[in-house]
């Protein structure tokens, strides 16, 4: 047994690459050692800016010696086939054994594959290790063709026992290994040897660098919450930047500053970013006053004069900053005071997308879409429009184009400003509105409940998605460059969440249409509008219908309207000999053309909104089954209504009461189906309880009329855990019925009798779902 | 004048641009002057740009002024100037002990590591007019980004083999770090006991109002439309030459090609400055000058400097 010891040093590795880093060390060398025949007891890899280092704990000495036989062709086989064995076995013909088999006589190869020295297969694996090393980016230096993520310097591999430590010899490009290492790059640059893992931690920590990032983690955490107490602060926790910055340092000494007077008049988010983006400096809040008030900046040295010179160093880089911040501010403000007229006028200028026009048209659609759906969200139409002509304003100012991450945040201090004579209530909504509208950005992230936020939200996401479909322009596989998955996820977490039921078909279709009829003129216009209004007024006609139905079925004003177009056309036209009839016959094919693309696109949007649902569901543990099963009935472009059912279904499929009642609704379903299919008609009604022959149908007959009303009545306030209740109850009678009469029977009134019965069945399991798409 | 030693102080803008000259001529480098062309960086210097293609070894630093017309604000604001200095120093094969050699310049003019907080922080380099990117660092003292610090990896579509190493210090803000110095136009540029002292303000603000005024306002944007296409076809004009000339010999134009390139690049900055150039028509723009760049490297390959040592 032996200890493996290996250091890459280098010049500074990118603090964010440090973790994945150790992680592929270790991974790559063990998996190549037990591969190549040996185990270990334990590795750990670690990381500081100059080095990645692997210790493997209880490596066995040497490899096995394996004994392997392979069969090769028979000795009457091609010299091709034998060549191939030879060459693949690397043995010479007279060393192969001839065997004979139930077939003839048959070459074969035993080989004894003695047991290698760790040393030896150290080597090869660490150097396959490191020219193969998977950095996200990496480069050559000098005149070498070697590739590391910064120039490597040094290699230290060494095995140790109780007998000592011995290196083992490698050479990768030039660079042999050794038993040294050095210490921090300007407190202790002098080279050392080691003789084992805790000699190495030991000496290095000698040599001021603290070798265990985490260690390091926990050193920057601990301090800078000390340095902040003295003074009565706290540190304002980031676990990201607390990661980074142990990555950039090999001796952390934290120090603390406070943030000049004149620039605490800054929103604490804008000192937060700055010190964090620029600087990598912690920020430190004073609790009295709620304010950030100082920072902890983390040096990579012990200076003579305590960190004196380094913190005025930072302190006057921060000032820089800060000033810039100011400046912006101020000026931001100022703008926003005067109502902001300035930015709206800009956002003109800055197009979205070549084909979808100006932010300032998307902004006014916004607006518009979000007045719309205030009222199903229980939000003021008027404080939804105007949140949402202020929302993006805030792109145009000084503080967002220097921090783009601090869009929103901004554009609520900007609303404030911008309403400052209004009352403190819709101030708010509507400010707030202006910060929360990108909302939800993930799917952790926290979803709006303010009114005026969700109706701006939604209207953001929905007018973004509509339009995209409209053009096309959809995400496919890894490539989604206008985050669409994220904006449907937002559109399903704000329903979600708030409880909203909205038809999402004739919303699509409404505003898909609007985009399709803006370049449009006379009849298609009125075509399209004519479309979204039908389905706007009776959203359940969209079911059982098809586009097409529809516009036959509104075809007479369609007709009137056209006819007077016709008219026109004649009368500006007088000579035309174009008849009336064909005229209009050209006028319906377009009018089909039309909306047959209207409906496929919301259709496909609305589909690609089911597959964000799934796998947001799914992540909630819902089967995808249930899933599937909820979403084949109608109604499924009410999203919250589809939760619901899926999530009642799923709790029901846990209880044993529920995995037998879903298979006396599939084994119903299937039936009908089937009969269905074979008769060519569908069995919906007239089940006749004096048709009945046997109690278990006549019970059956009472428990659907018993349960029915409650099913109905529970279906309608869409409590549906009280509806998959009450179907539950029946369970039993429906188990009876299946184990006692036979559907399929002679008597063709008898069989019509059960198969309508078996219908009623059928009709109460569709109020939760199509069961025959339940698994298992 | 006090003579530059890697211990005392500087006391002025010069005296930081001296020390530097000084190290760098004592650790192997051609010091050269200022290429005599306007450039956004001393990355466009030939000696850096060319050179820094094919195969043989280089070393050379030296000061370059620098153009940036839409950084230009009339001599007030305290950090940012549309003329300023850069020290660039190259160095082909990268040496194993750059960063050592960097750290001594540090020393050089007073930043002692010890003191200060000294740190390699990831900043990968790009520059999409001159087709080139590299990795290393932006070098942080204190907090503040003081150098520029890169392994060349492609150049003008080049693979670099070897290696060169680049160090590109902005050497204003370097220096008023060193000095003390709050805004730049307060900072000596002399010894301030010289008989004449002379700040940074004295030599460049007006200079700076005047350029801000001509960059943002005045620059006759049609005539520098027409002088991007001028510099433009006289690059692929001389590129498309003959190899042979009048007498015979065989001389490729690699160097005054690149002129051209480097004037192209510089009238779309005055041209961008102007605000005369969209969104859209930018990338264009760029993607022009790297195309000019790329035939310059083509035709510098060729000539005897791109080629192996004879």
């Amino acid at each position: 047994m032996a200890d493996l010891l290996i250091e890459l040093f280098s010049e500074e590795i990118p603090a964010r690459m440090q973790p994945k880093a150790r992680e592929d060390l270790k991974k790559l060398v063990t998996d190549g050692l037990v591969e190549a025949g040996l185990t270990y007891a334990s590795a750990g890899a670690f990381s500081t800016p100059r080095r990645l280092a692997l210790s493997v704990e209880g490596l066995t000495d040497a490899s096995k010696a394996v004994k392997e036989e392979r069969k090769g062709p028979r000795t009457d086989a091609p010299e091709k086939a034998l060549e191939g064995f030879l060459r693949s076995t690397g043995l010479t013909k007279d060393q192969l054994e001839i065997r004979d088999e139930k077939k003839g006589q048959v070459y074969f190869a035993v080989l004894n594959r003695p047991g290698r020295p760790a040393a030896e297969i150290v080597v090869e694996v660490l150097e396959k290790t490191i020219r193969d090393f998977p950095w996200p980016k990496s480069m050559r230096w000098g005149s070498g063709s070697l590739r590391w993520v910064r120039p490597l310097h040094s290699i230290l591999c060494i095995l140790s026992d109780e007998a000592g430590a011995q290196v083992v010899p490698l050479d990768v490009d030039g660079i042999r290994s050794g038993d040294t290492t050095r210490g921090h790059r300007f407190m202790a640059p002098d080279a050392f040897s080691v003789t084992n893992f805790d000699d190495y931690a030991a000496k290095l920590r000698r040599a001021k660098v603290m070798l265990d990032a985490g260690e390091r983690e926990a050193a920057i955490a601990q301090e800078a919450a000390n340095l902040a107490f003295a003074r009565g602060w706290e540190i304002v926790e980031d676990k990201g930047l607390l990661t980074e910055v142990a990555g950039l340092v090999e001796w952390p000494v934290p120090l603390m500053g406070a943030i000049g007077e004149r620039f605490l008049a800054l929103p604490p988010e804008v000192l937060q970013t700055s010190m964090k983006e620029h600087q990598k400096f912690f920020s430190a809040r004073n609790p009295k006053t709620g304010r950030i008030e100082g920072y902890v900046t983390v040096a990579n040295i012990e200076a003579p004069d305590d960190g004196a010179l380094i913190l005025a160093g930072n302190q006057r880089v921060l000032a820089a900053r800060l000033s810039d911040g100011l400046f912006f501010w101020e000026n931001d403000l100022r703008e926003a005071k005067s109502g902001m007229t300035d930015w709206a006028e800009g956002l003109k200028s800055v197009t979205f997308h070549n084909k979808l026009g100006s932010q300032a048209d998307r902004v006014a659609r916004i607006a518009a879409l979000a007045r719309e759906i205030a009222p199903l969200v229980d939000a003021d139409p008027a404080q939804a429009g105007e949140a949402a002509r202020l929302a993006k304003l805030d792109l145009r100012s000084s503080m967002v184009g220097e921090f783009p991450e601090l869009q929103g945040v901004m554009g609520r201090y900007y609303a404030l400003a911008a309403l400052k004579d209004r009352e403190a209530d819709e101030r708010t909504a509507i400010a707030d509105a202006a910060r929360d509208h990108y909302s939800p950005l993930g799917p952790s992230d926290d979803v709006p409940t303010a009114p005026v936020s969700v109706a701006v939200a939604l209207a953001d996401k929905i007018d973004t998605l509509t339009r995209f479909w409209a053009i096309d322009e959809k995400p496919t596989g890894s490539k989604d460059p206008f985050a669409l998955r994220r904006a449907a996820l937002g559109v399903i977490r704000l329903l979600e969440s708030n409880e909203h039921n909205i038809d999402l078909y004739a919303f699509l279709v409404k505003l898909i249409g609007q985009f399709l009829e803006e370049p449009r003129i006379g009849v298609f216009r009125d075509v399209i509008g004519g479309y979204a209004k039908i389905i706007e007024q009776e959203p359940g006609l969209a079911e059982q219908y098809s586009p097409l139905e529809l516009l036959e079925q509104h075809r007479g004003e369609l007709s009137a309207y056209n006819q007077q177009r016709y008219a026109e056309y004649i009368r500006n036209n007088p000579m035309s000999e174009i008849s009336m009839d064909v005229v209009l016959d050209h006028m319906d094919g377009w009018h089909r053309n039309t909306i047959d693309e209207l409906d496929r696109k919301a259709r496909d949007l609305l589909s690609f909104l089911h597959d964000r649902l799934k796998v947001y569901l799914r992540d909630q543990g819902i089967r995808h089954d249930v899933i599937d099963a909820v979403l084949a009935l109608p109604g499924n472009d009410d999203l919250v209504l589809v939760t619901r059912r899926a999530t009642a279904l799923n709790d029901m499929l846990g209880t044993e009461d529920g995995k037998n009642l879903t298979q006396g609704l599939k084994r119903a379903g299937n039936i009908l189906a089937q009969a269905e299919e074979k008769d060519g008609v569908e069995y919906s009604f007239g089940a006749d309880p004096k048709f009945a022959e046997t109690d278990e149908e006549r019970a059956l007959f009472a428990a659907l009329d018993a349960a029915e009303p409650g099913i109905r009545k529970a279906t309608a306030s869409e409590d549906f855990p009280a509806a998959m209740a009450a179907i539950a109850g029946l369970r039993a009678p429906i188990d009876a019925f299946f184990d006692t009469v036979q559907v399929n029977t002679d008597s063709q009134v008898t069989r019509r009798n059960r198969l309508n019965l078996l219908h009623r069945i059928r009709e109460a399991g569709r109020q939760i779902a199509d069961f025959t798409r339940i698994e298992g | 004048m006090t003579s530059p030693s890697s211990h005392d102080k500087p006391r002025c803008f010069q005296d930081v641009i001296l020390r530097l000259q000084n190290h760098w001529a004592k650790s192997g480098c051609a010091i050269l002057q200022p290429y005599d062309m306007e450039v956004g960086a001393g990355t466009f210097h030939p000696a850096t740009t060319l050179r820094s293609l094919g195969p043989r070894p280089w070393a050379a630093a030296y000061v370059q002024p620098s153009r940036r017309p839409t950084d230009g604000r009339y001599g007030e604001n305290p950090n940012r100037l549309q003329h300023y200095y850069q020290y660039q120093v190259i160095i082909k094969p990268s040496p194993p002990d750059l960063q050592e050699l960097y750290l001594d310049s540090l020393r050089a003019i007073g930043l002692d590591p010890m003191a200060h907080d000294v740190r390699f922080v990831e900043d990968d380099w790009e520059s999409p007019t001159l087709g080139a990117w590299g990795l290393g660092w932006e070098v942080w003292c204190d907090g503040m980004e003081v150098s520029q610090f890169t392994y060349f990896q492609q150049v003008a579509g080049y693979d670099c083999n070897p290696v060169s190493g680049e160090l590109t210090y902005g050497l204003e803000r370097l220096a008023m770090y060193v000095l003390g110095v709050e805004h730049v136009m307060d900072m000596p540029f002399n010894d301030p006991d010289s008989p004449i002292p002379l700040t940074y303000g004295d030599i460049f603000r007006e200079a700076e109002r005047e350029y801000s005024r001509w960059n943002f306002e005045i620059a006759d944007a049609a005539m520098l439309f027409q002088h991007f296409r001028d510099a433009e076809a006289e690059c692929e004009r001389i590129v498309s030459a003959p190899p042979e000339d009048s007498a015979g010999r065989h001389i490729l134009m690699a160097q005054p090609a690149y002129d051209q390139a480097i004037k192209a690049s510089h009238l779309f900055n005055l041209l961008d400055a102007r605000g005369v150039i969209s969104v859209t028509e930018r990338a264009d723009y760029i993607r022009r000058v790297r195309a000019l760049t790329r035939k310059c490297a083509d035709l510098f390959m060729q000539t005897p400097l791109g080629q192996g040592v004879a």
